[in-house]
């Protein structure tokens, strides 16, 4: 059963965002590292980028397939995660901690209303 | 609606995420690409091959309506032995790769992709009335009554003969199945019942490939795994066994292979027997082989930190990034060796080990290198 920590917000496209203050930070969950197993490749955005919501803005490969991430988020990104881009195995072992993608200084907190709270994204991918 | 092999159940127990291939329902992987294939590379693994087409030929005139329809030397195998071979049309273009196995003086067992067996078979029906032969043969599809597993790894010695018990009863003549040596096969007893071993397989490493009646498949696997787990066997599914055969730079046909490509294109003049008796596609492979071959399939590995390399993705000349030279056959990140790698057929200009090229990856080049196949080698055996 894939973890879904309660304090997190959910996209649909299964990225997380933790919010602190002004600033978002963006992963991808559990069940997505499940789903695409063994991370091999993260291209993720430049910092100063401005990214919209819904943006695709990062790509995540496993050995057999590549994926588009979209930002749940507005704003311009300010911090990427080096360690995951020198070892993508981080989104698979740690994916809400060590295995997080990107922060992004927010344009507005309208964008952070419309995304799940943890027991609708449990919902989502078929948890109890 | 996608065919379930004889261990579909099997492969649910065991965890298995499915996948269709060749018209099949066959397992992608159970643990994880990555876990499986290194399991292969310094264990061993299993993996269901039950959906690879089956056909047997028998009959004073099996072996010259073969040598016929194939490109390797079929007079060249003793009872016991297989070969790697090729079935091309007229223009040499190939129609499927197989393996070959002389069961018996006058039976031949044949072991061809499973989307492309009903191809085959149609076209070696339509074979049959020009083969260079008075004497009869029969055609047999067993596709259906067969279940077959390959096991491979350094480690599968170690538990092989618990399994496969006793001494082979035709095909090669060994007292265990250990003695069988590469590209042989031997008929042997499993539970009271045939099992046709090779000593063959499609990941570089040591191994077996198992074809057993159907309803015998699961306990083999079980058995297998029971005698197997403890030497680190894991089953591997159909992403592992890509990984492994790119690292090794085996074609797959739709990929390497196909019909507008011929074998001395793709590298594997090795298995075209130019010199025999005339077969199909013959005197166009030899044109080819006089006139020169224009291009070439090359291994390529990507240099540095790059994204995934895959099947379609363009390859540049440095320099020249307007027009592609060809396009990856395959393309995968290598387990074994932490980088992309690639197959590709480029005119033979850029096939030299060394050459440096370019592969755009989403709309960005980055660089790679030929290199020679196999693109893994097995590190020397410690002590």
């Amino acid at each position: 059963m894939s973890n879904v920590p309660p304090d997190l917000k959910y996209a649909r496209s299964h990225e997380w965002v933790r919010v602190e203050g002004a600033v978002a930070t963006v992963g991808i969950t559990d069940h997505a590292q499940a789903e695409l197993t063994d991370i091999v490749f993260v291209e993720l955005p430049s910092p100063g980028r401005q990214l919209s919501a819904g943006e695709n803005c990062a790509v995540v490969e496993s050995v057999k397939t590549a994926s588009d991430l979209y930002s749940p988020v507005g704003g311009e990104v300010i911090e990427v995660n080096q360690a995951v881009v020198e070892d993508p195995s981080l989104v698979n072992t740690d994916p809400f901690d060590k295995g997080w993608f990107f922060k992004v200084r927010l344009s507005s907190m309208v964008d952070v209303d419309t995304l799940l709270d943890a027991a609708a994204y449990r919902k989502q991918i078929g948890g109890a | 609606m996608l065919k379930h092999t004889p261990l579909h159940a099997a492969h649910g127990r065991l965890g298995a995420r499915l996948t269709g291939f060749g018209g099949w329902e066959m397992p992608l992987q159970y643990a994880g690409i990555v876990e499986e294939h290194l399991a292969v590379r310094r264990a061993a693994g299993v993996f269901d091959i039950s959906h690879m087409g089956n056909f047997t030929v028998t009959g004073p005139g099996a072996a010259a309506y073969l040598d016929f329809c194939l490109t390797n030397d079929v007079n060249r195998l003793a009872i016991g032995q297989g070969q790697y071979t090729l079935l091309c049309h007229e223009a040499g273009g190939v129609i499927d790769d197989l393996y070959l196995f002389r069961v018996k003086p006058e039976e031949f067992a044949l072991v061809v992709n499973a989307a492309r067996t009903s191809d085959d078979w149609d076209w070696l029906q339509t074979q049959v009335d020009r083969a260079p032969t008075r004497d009869g043969f029969h055609l047999r599809d067993d596709s259906s009554r067969f279940a077959a597993v390959a096991v491979q790894g350094p480690r599968v010695r170690g538990f092989m003969e618990e399994v496969i018990q006793g001494g082979s009863i035709a095909g090669m003549l060994v007292s265990t199945v250990l003695d069988l040596r590469r590209n042989q096969w031997g008929t042997f007893v499993f539970q009271g019942g045939p099992a046709g071993v090779a000593r063959t397989g499609y990941t570089g490493e040591d191994g077996f490939e198992i074809i057993i009646g159907a309803e015998q498949a699961e306990a083999l696997l079980e058995a297998l795994l029971d005698r197997g787990g403890p030497h680190g066997l894991q089953p591997a599914g159909l992403g592992a066994r890509d990984t492994l055969r790119t690292e090794m730079g085996y074609p797959l046909y739709g990929h390497e292979l196909d019909e507008s490509i011929s074998p001395l294109e793709a590298g594997l003049g090795t298995f075209v027997a130019l010199d025999k008796r005339a077969f199909i596609g013959a005197e166009a492979l030899r044109e080819q082989q006089a006139r020169g071959i224009g291009r070439r399939s090359i291994a390529l590995r990507m240099i540095g930190k790059t994204p995934t390399p895959r099947p379609g993705y363009p390859v540049f000349v440095p320099g020249a990034d307007d027009t592609p030279v060809g396009r990856l056959s395959s393309g995968t990140s290598s387990p074994s060796l932490g980088c992309g790698i690639g197959l590709a057929l480029v005119p033979v200009a850029h096939r030299a080990v060394g050459t440096r090229l370019n592969v755009g990856i989403r709309n960005r080049l980055y660089p790679a290198e030929v290199v020679a196949k196999p693109l893994y080698r097995r590190p020397a055996s410690p002590g």
